[in-house]
């Protein structure tokens, strides 16, 4: 059984001009110490899936069906005083541009107490204290500075911070947005690697969200491509990206296209290839296929009926379209 | 590329923009409140006088026509002197609204200019019109027009420089931090470095990203500038020969009509007073909202 | 555009920025060595890439190529005139040949300004194209060439109808509107959308096949600069490190930074992590530069030579000195 098992999730955001189905049947599962990949551009509804699962959407999203199981519990029919003991002791979350929004006024190690002493009601606050130095050192960052302020780190440095304020209460899922995105190259290349050595060390399962496919690429054992709120293609990340031994094999166009935005220095030097047009509105989403308008291999099927995800060769590894083989069932 | 697929919801132009504006402020509860006071009282102070015009200085001609409450023939009862209340309060909205809309004017200007130039030219330009900004944001009003009154004798003009000159400041530094934050946006920046000079910069850019936000502050100002009158007036430094509601106000508290129970005679100046004040800060709160980016909320 | 082919548009020389610190001492006024001794040139009609990671001082090169700020020394030269110290209206008249296109698209617009308003404005800064009609027909020429079709509809607009990367293209329009002869590009796609991206670099290198344009690209992805530039010169603590032709630079890093970065570039492809070299920590403000080599705290490769004298005592120089692909270290 996975940790976490999202079923044919459907959310809605309800706007000016009507709604917005910004997740359309969507399906992933995360299993016990694994690091899922959750991959799409601006607007795909990435994000809004992960803040599904602790239920922090805003406001005016609604859940139009689904089901989100973690350890076999539906977390969308759970009232919200157990949600609150799931958020952060179970499921916890670095959001997307966190690191900007610590508190400016308190110092981290204050910042990193708070869920300790919130959801662990027992730690005294000597014992809360060491595992602020626990966790800081985890993350890269001497104990001592704790005490510190947030505009005294550097942006990295704040990220680690975040880091550590989301495995403060050890939970068993980390959901991280973004986590690498506006700092430079080297520091995120420090950050994914912290995040990689964390995972090997706390045996944590993690679903992580960006639109940087290198990022995904390097750091996911699985990856699920997302486009216009739903999931277009999933598989184990060396089967669509390729290692340094062999090329991988995205099944769908648009993976495919999107795999061809990033330059890639071991391959050949070849101009960046683009998608002509732009992602459809929501508002109002497109018949048949969604991608159907940009995809280059379109045939007239892809207007009219929306492909079901089915198997493209390869294990565990299915794709969204209607030139990938027949639907499962 | 094509185009085609935005959708022009909304026309490029400024009578547009105006409309849309306008749309935003009916559309809000407040703001439409404030709207409807605001013509109300326009119609008051542009029509009332006309359409009544018999002489407000007609005093009473026995004791007994002093002081007598509403009736028939004086709608609002009259005054110490037997005068017509009702008569007074339309030609006093007059008054009031005028030294407002004055001293703002000279407020807004003064404001504006200080701090479209402290803000577009950091460095001592900047220095030397902030503290001069600071001494007279400083500057007691109450003193000044009393200083100012026994020097040149009691007159609008007196009021409405004094509130002109002590309201400029707080526009200044409004319109200075505005400016600040716009001159290092990137599209300043971009037309700084295509060579253009400051002048179109500052006309051209500067100016018309600030304008709205000018123009929720006047009416702030407005609000504000009445009010001040009205203070000023009721302690005894108005103009006694143009009465504003202020002005009623004092005379009415000096009179003794207030210790007599004369509700006819302080009310309605004192509701006018509180009702255009009500009206302009309704009306421009809600512009603020409305053209100030950073208070629009969700929604 | 009449440069000989072998004058370079832009010639940059010992180029110095500084910022003043505030605080301190009353006497000692500290400053910022943003840039701190930075030549190199860019060929006509060539894509020169100055990479670096943020704080580097690459935005304080193009800021001071553009003459958006005053140099603290150093001489620019732009098509074999002195340009560093100009100013007032000769100055203004000299900024009709380089322009400049800035990161953000949603900011580089005036709100309040039509798309037309926004193009045709260097076209009055500069008192070209007088009457409207002319005007408006080199507004649309612009446009189209820019990607936007029909360009009378886009003409039209205002900013917010457009979206980032119809509003880049708006700004890469404003550019070219008044034919320079150099581009000074700071970031244009990196808040784009990655399907996005490729038109505007395409687009961009089509111009300056049309126009024998030359191109300064700042940006902090050095794969970027690999597809993109001719040449790419490696800008760290405000000095060049390494410079050479993009091909090179990549394939063959010589700076041990260029070969830490190299190393983290990330690529769409698995099972890489392990081949990086991590620097430790992250790179130090420009308020205090180590003497000597200003990498070599961070420097792994002086570690593995077992910290010889020369990295904290001798500032290197870029060798070999007028070469092609030339870096600033001891070891190279």
């Amino acid at each position: 059984m996975s940790l976490l098992e999202i079923q044919d999730l459907g959310i809605r955001y309800a706007t000016v001009g009507g709604g917005v189905q910004a997740v359309d049947g969507v399906d992933l599962s995360v299993e016990a110490g694994e690091v899922v990949g959750l991959a799409g551009e601006s607007a795909c509804g990435k994000t809004t899936v992960a803040l599904a699962i602790p239920r922090l959407l805003p406001d005016n999203a609604s859940i139009t069906a689904g089901a989100i199981r973690f350890d076999d519990v539906d977390l969308l029919a759970v009232p919200e005083r157990e949600m609150q003991r799931v958020r952060w002791g179970r499921v916890a979350m670095v959001f997307q541009g966190a690191m900007n929004a610590l508190n400016p006024v308190q110092t981290v190690g204050a910042q990193i107490v708070e869920p300790i002493r919130l959801h662990e009601r027992g730690t005294s606050a000597a014992q809360a204290k060491e595992r602020v130095g626990e966790l800081l050192e985890q993350v890269g960052i001497p104990a001592e500075r704790a005490r510190e302020f947030p505009h005294e780190f550097s942006g990295g440095m704040r990220q680690r911070v975040m880091i550590a304020m989301a495995l403060a209460c050890r939970p068993q899922l980390v959901i991280a947005d973004e986590p690498a995105t506006a700092l430079d190259v080297m520091t995120q290349a420090q950050i994914l690697n912290l995040l990689r050595d964390l995972r090997a060390r706390l045996g944590l399962a993690m679903i992580l969200i960006s639109h940087d496919l290198s990022v995904i690429a390097e750091t996911c054992d699985r990856v699920a491509i997302m486009y216009a709120g739903k999931i277009v293609e999933h598989g184990p990340a060396a089967t669509l990206f390729g290692t340094r031994a062999g090329g991988g094999e995205p099944a769908h166009p648009y993976t495919q296209a999107l795999v061809g935005a990033f330059p890639n220095i071991h391959r050949e030097r070849t101009f960046v290839a683009g998608i002509p047009g732009y992602p459809p509105d929501l508002a109002s989403p497109p018949t048949g296929c969604r991608f159907h308008d940009r995809c280059p291999v379109r045939i007239e099927r892809c207007r009219t009926e929306s492909p079901a995800l089915r198997p493209a060769g390869g294990e565990s590894h299915e794709a969204a379209c209607h030139l990938v083989g027949e639907p499962s069932s | 590329m094509a185009i085609a697929q935005i959708p022009l919801e909304d026309r490029p132009g400024a009578r547009a923009a105006l409309r849309r504006n306008w749309n935003l402020v009916w559309a809000d509860p407040l703001g439409r409140v404030g709207v409807v006071l605001l013509a109300a009282i326009a119609v008051i102070a542009v029509f009332g006088p006309m359409l009544f015009p018999f002489n407000p200085q007609a005093v009473g001609r026995t004791a007994a026509d002093i002081l007598r409450p509403p009736s028939a023939h004086h709608w609002l009862g009259t005054d110490e002197l037997g005068r017509d209340v009702f008569r007074a309060t339309l030609s006093g909205s007059r008054i009031s609204l005028l030294v407002g809309l004055l001293a703002t004017a000279i407020s807004i200007l003064v404001g504006a200019v200080t701090g479209l130039v402290a803000g577009y030219y950091p460095g001592w330009p900047d220095s030397v019109l902030m503290r001069i900004t600071d001494f007279f944001l400083v500057m007691p009003t109450l003193p000044l027009v009393i200083a100012l009154a026994a020097l040149f004798g009691q007159s609008l003009g007196i009021i409405v420089l004094v509130i002109g000159l002590t309201g400029w400041p707080s526009t200044a530094r409004i319109v200075r931090s505005q400016v600040l934050s716009l001159r290092e946006r990137q599209f300043v920046v971009r037309i700084r470095s295509l060579g253009a000079t400051d002048l179109r910069i500052v006309g051209s850019h500067i100016l018309p990203n600030v304008l709205p936000l000018i123009f929720a502050n006047t009416v702030l100002v407005i609000a504000g500038s009445i009010l001040s009158e009205a203070t000023l007036a009721f302690l005894g430094l108005g103009d006694p020969v143009h009465v504003s509601w202020g002005t009623m106000l004092h005379f009415a508290f000096v009179s003794g009509a207030t210790g007599r129970g004369a509700w006819w005679y302080f009310l309605p100046p004192g509701f006018g007073i509180v009702l255009v004040v009500l009206g302009f800060t309704l009306f421009g709160h809600t512009l603020d909202r409305i053209l100030n980016p950073r208070l629009r909320g969700r929604g | 555009m009449n440069t000989p082919s072998d004058e370079p548009v832009l010639r940059v020389e010992d180029l110095h920025v500084h910022y003043p610190v505030r605080g301190g001492g009353l006497r000692k006024r500290r400053v910022v060595r943003a840039v701190d001794g930075v030549s190199f040139e860019v060929r006509p009609a060539e894509v020169l890439a100055l990479v670096g990671e943020s704080g580097c001082g690459k935005t304080s090169i193009a800021r001071a190529v553009m003459r958006l700020l005053e140099p603290a020394s150093g001489r620019i030269t732009f098509r074999g005139r002195d340009v560093t110290h100009l100013r007032g209206e000769e100055l203004r008249r000299l900024r009709a040949e380089f322009q400049m296109v800035f990161q953000d698209p949603y900011e580089s617009l005036d709100p309040r300004q039509t798309v037309l308003e926004a193009v045709a404005e260097p076209l009055a800064i500069h008192g070209r194209a007088t009457s409207p009609d002319e005007r408006r027909a080199l507004v649309f020429r612009a446009l189209e060439r820019a990607g936007l079709h029909p360009p009378e509809e886009t003409a039209r607009r205002y900013p917010h109808h457009l979206s980032g990367g119809q509003r880049q293209r708006v700004a890469i329009a404003a550019a070219m509107v008044l034919d320079p002869s150099l581009v000074v590009a700071d970031e244009p796609v990196s808040m784009l959308d990655v399907s996005l991206r490729a038109g505007i670099l395409k687009l961009m290198l089509e111009l300056r096949e049309q126009r024998d344009l030359a191109y300064l690209f700042i940006t902090h992805d050095l794969s970027l600069a690999w597809v993109v530039a001719d040449r790419i010169a490696v800008v760290y603590l405000g000095r060049i490190v390494e410079i050479g032709a993009a091909a090179d630079v990549i394939a063959d890093p010589r700076h041990p930074y260029t070969k830490a970065l190299v190393s983290v570039i990330p690529v769409p492809e698995a099972g890489h992590a392990t081949e990086q070299i991590l620097l430790s920590g992250e790179t130090p403000s420009p308020t205090s530069i180590p003497p000597g080599c200003r990498f070599a705290p961070r420097c792994w490769l002086r570690r593995e030579k077992g910290d010889p004298p020369e990295c904290t005592t001798a500032d290197p120089s870029l060798l070999p000195e007028g070469g092609e692909h030339a870096a600033a270290c001891h070891f190279a």
